[in-house]
């Protein structure tokens, strides 16, 4: 082991770089520019190029092209730049191009962007929201893998605590199944033969007059529909005899879960959930999670976003009521008064009245 | 002598049809386009350009949103079909990271200079090694014809009906006199397909645009003004004359930079390369 002190950035950047990374762009934003410093800073000396974009428009559409030549390319920003990116990354996941994307949000209140995507037309994005700087790091080579495995961009979701808290962690480089070809790629090799190749978002086919979205979009339905059955990831734990769960994601996470422990050794029967895939949302796993339970309380940081989706899988089994809700500091960087233990202790224990989950 | 056409008696053979002279990166002459539309002459001398210079084979264009994104389907090269104004930037992250390939872009006025101007403007301040070509028409073709930002004063459009006042709709962008001066831009050219000294005048711009790519240069650009009859609202056969008499006056032809080098005037490029 070699374990060193480093904020989630550096980690994710070295994370990047470890799974094959060669290509990244941004525009600096608080609190996403620490991540394109580390990859301005690292790329170059691992054989990469990293652009500082001159908007964020530029960022995405560079990254599509590096991409699009079967080269790891990733980009990001915080989600207000994400908002200027959504036209591309619609176009991106209808070209069928594996790029990963980073939100190092202020807040979650991205979480309906990150999930519904705010760009047109019917396209899907793997979303992975790690709670800590380790899971980051795993996360984040995972999103490569993905994004090839699938062709299609995959979105993690980090926020001001995940950038920048230092965490004792060693960046190893994973190994996955292997991958197909990417014989899609383009280097120009296929031209002059009467077969290019041609990346685009509206099936059109060389040598075809016009276009056929209807079958494209229809086969890109099915992609995703595949990737919605194949790739929901979920932690919990305490469901045992569990009368209130909570249920929250990402940063918001790690206060939950320290929470629940801390209650449960109390004798507290309260449970604990957590989407690690915010899309595809583990439905099916919450809803047994929540099956025994008298009452689902949502903890997010946001005026209540993800609990449509609870309330989704928990179908009326319980009542779902949110325990979250908009919490911001001064800056407006998403670090506001939620985010300490005995304030989310307060308001679990305020869900627990009524629920019967006191011993 | 067996080039000039003998008008004292019946021709040996019959008229050669278009298709003969399709060049070897095009899959066939079936496309959309409207009759007399500049835009197919504009394409054949970029594709031959690439087959001059045995590029075809590594070879990748960047495409936009236009009347001439229907031309793909005719392109045998390598393509990524980019957003209205956004290939610039694509062009730019395949570049860098295929540094072997020849990479060029193929827009619009409505895409370039409307839509997507600051792309354009920092890849040539970057001095990225990408080549763009600007298709201007002085219309929004696809959308009916409607005015962009090259649109000339006077012009009639579906959007200035009376034709483009200065003081009303603003002034026209001179592309090729905007982005030549920048540091990264090595070469800049405006051509013409109104004639056919026209078109082969920017054959060879578009060559000397690649040959600067080539070479690490820096960022090339080559505007072709094109007709678009349909647009202008003028019978097909006008279109050549209006191109040259209303389009031409502003956007003026010739090379504006070669070498890193403003041009005093535009100038021709020289015959012999
Ligand atoms: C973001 C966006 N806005 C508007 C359009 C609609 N649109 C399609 S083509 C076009 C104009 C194209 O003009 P130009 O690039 O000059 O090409 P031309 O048709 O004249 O060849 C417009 C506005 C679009 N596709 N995307
Ligand atoms: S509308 Fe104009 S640019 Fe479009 S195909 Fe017709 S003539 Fe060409
Ligand atoms: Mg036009």
């Amino acid at each position: 082991m070699t374990r060193r002190l480093m904020e989630g950035s550096e980690a994710m950047a070295e994370a990047a770089i470890a799974a094959g990374c060669r290509f990244f762009a941004g525009y600096p934003m608080t609190p996403f520019t620490e991540l394109l410093e580390n990859f301005a800073a690292k790329l170059p000396t691992a054989g990469g190029t990293c652009i500082n974009a001159e908007s964020e428009l530029e960022a995405v559409g560079m990254a599509w092209g590096a991409c699009a030549t079967g080269a790891r390319a990733a980009t990001g920003s915080t989600g207000q730049g994400l908002s200027l990116m959504q036209e591309s990354l619609s176009e991106i996941t209808r070209a069928e191009l594996p790029l990963v994307v980073f939100n190092m949000a202020r807040g979650q209140s991205d979480y309906y962007q990150a999930t519904r995507g705010g760009g047109h037309g019917d396209y899907r994005h793997l979303v992975l929201a790690p709670i800590d700087v380790n899971e980051a790091i795993h996360h984040v080579q995972l999103a490569f893998h993905l994004a090839d495995h699938w062709r299609n961009p995959v979105l993690i979701y980090g926020d001001y605590l995940l950038g920048h808290t230092a965490e004792a962690v060693d960046v190893v480089r994973e190994g996955f199944d292997p991958l197909p070809e990417k014989d899609w790629a383009v280097d120009g090799s296929r031209g002059g033969g009467g077969d290019p190749r041609n990346l685009n978002p509206i099936g059109m086919v060389p040598g075809i007059k016009g276009i056929d979205p209807d079958s494209f979009w229809k086969r890109l339905q099915a992609k995703h529909d595949a990737m919605e059955a194949a790739e929901k990831r979920f932690d919990q734990e305490h469901l045992e005899d569990a009368e209130l769960l909570v249920v929250a994601f990402g940063s918001m996470a790690r206060f939950a879960r320290h929470v629940v422990r801390e209650l449960r050794a109390e004798g507290v029967r309260v449970g604990y959930f957590r989407p690690i895939t915010l899309w595809p949302f583990p439905s099916e796993a919450l809803a047994q999670a929540a099956a025994g339970v008298r009452k689902v309380a949502v903890l997010e940081q946001n005026a209540g976003q993800m609990i449509d989706d609870v309330r989704l899988s928990v179908l009326g089994a319980a009542p779902v009521a949110p325990i979250g809700g908009i919490s911001s500091d001064s800056a407006g960087f998403g670090v506001g008064p939620l985010l300490d233990i005995e304030t989310i202790r307060g308001r679990v224990e305020n869900a627990l009245d009524g629920s019967g989950a006191r011993a | 002598m067996s080039d000039i056409i003998r008008t004292d008696r019946p021709p040996e053979a019959a008229a050669r049809k278009t298709g003969e002279f399709m060049p070897t990166l095009q899959l066939s002459t079936d496309h959309d386009l409207c009759p007399g539309c500049g835009e197919p002459l504009a394409l054949r001398t970029v594709l031959e350009s690439i087959v001059d210079l045995g590029m075809s084979q590594q070879c990748v264009g960047v495409i936009g949103i236009g009347c001439y994104t229907a031309l793909t389907s005719i392109m045998d090269v390598d393509l990524i079909q980019a957003l209205h104004g956004r290939a610039p930037s694509v062009a730019t992250g395949s570049k860098r990271m295929r540094p072997e390939t020849l990479i060029f872009t193929l827009q619009g006025d409505g895409d370039m200079a409307n839509e997507g101007l600051q792309e354009v403007i920092h890849t040539a301040a970057r001095g990225e090694s990408v080549t763009c070509i600007l298709l201007n028409n002085g219309v929004f073709g696809e959308t009916g014809g409607h005015m962009t930002a090259t649109t000339v004063i006077g012009q009639r459009t579906k959007n200035s009906l009376d034709g483009r006042d200065a003081a009303y709709h603003g002034h026209p962008i001179d592309m090729i006199g905007l982005l030549a001066p920048l540091g990264g831009t090595a070469y800049a050219a405006r051509g013409s397909v109104h004639d056919a000294a026209g078109v082969a005048k920017t054959r060879r711009m578009v060559r000397r645009a690649f040959e600067a790519q080539l070479r690490g240069d820096g960022f090339s650009i080559v505007e072709i003004l094109t007709m678009c009859p349909t647009g202008w609202f003028i019978p097909t056969e006008e279109g050549p004359d209006y191109l040259d008499t209303v389009m031409g006056e502003i956007h003026v032809t010739g090379e504006w930079k070669r070498d890193g080098q403003l041009l005093q005037q535009a100038a021709d490029p020289p015959e012999a390369d």
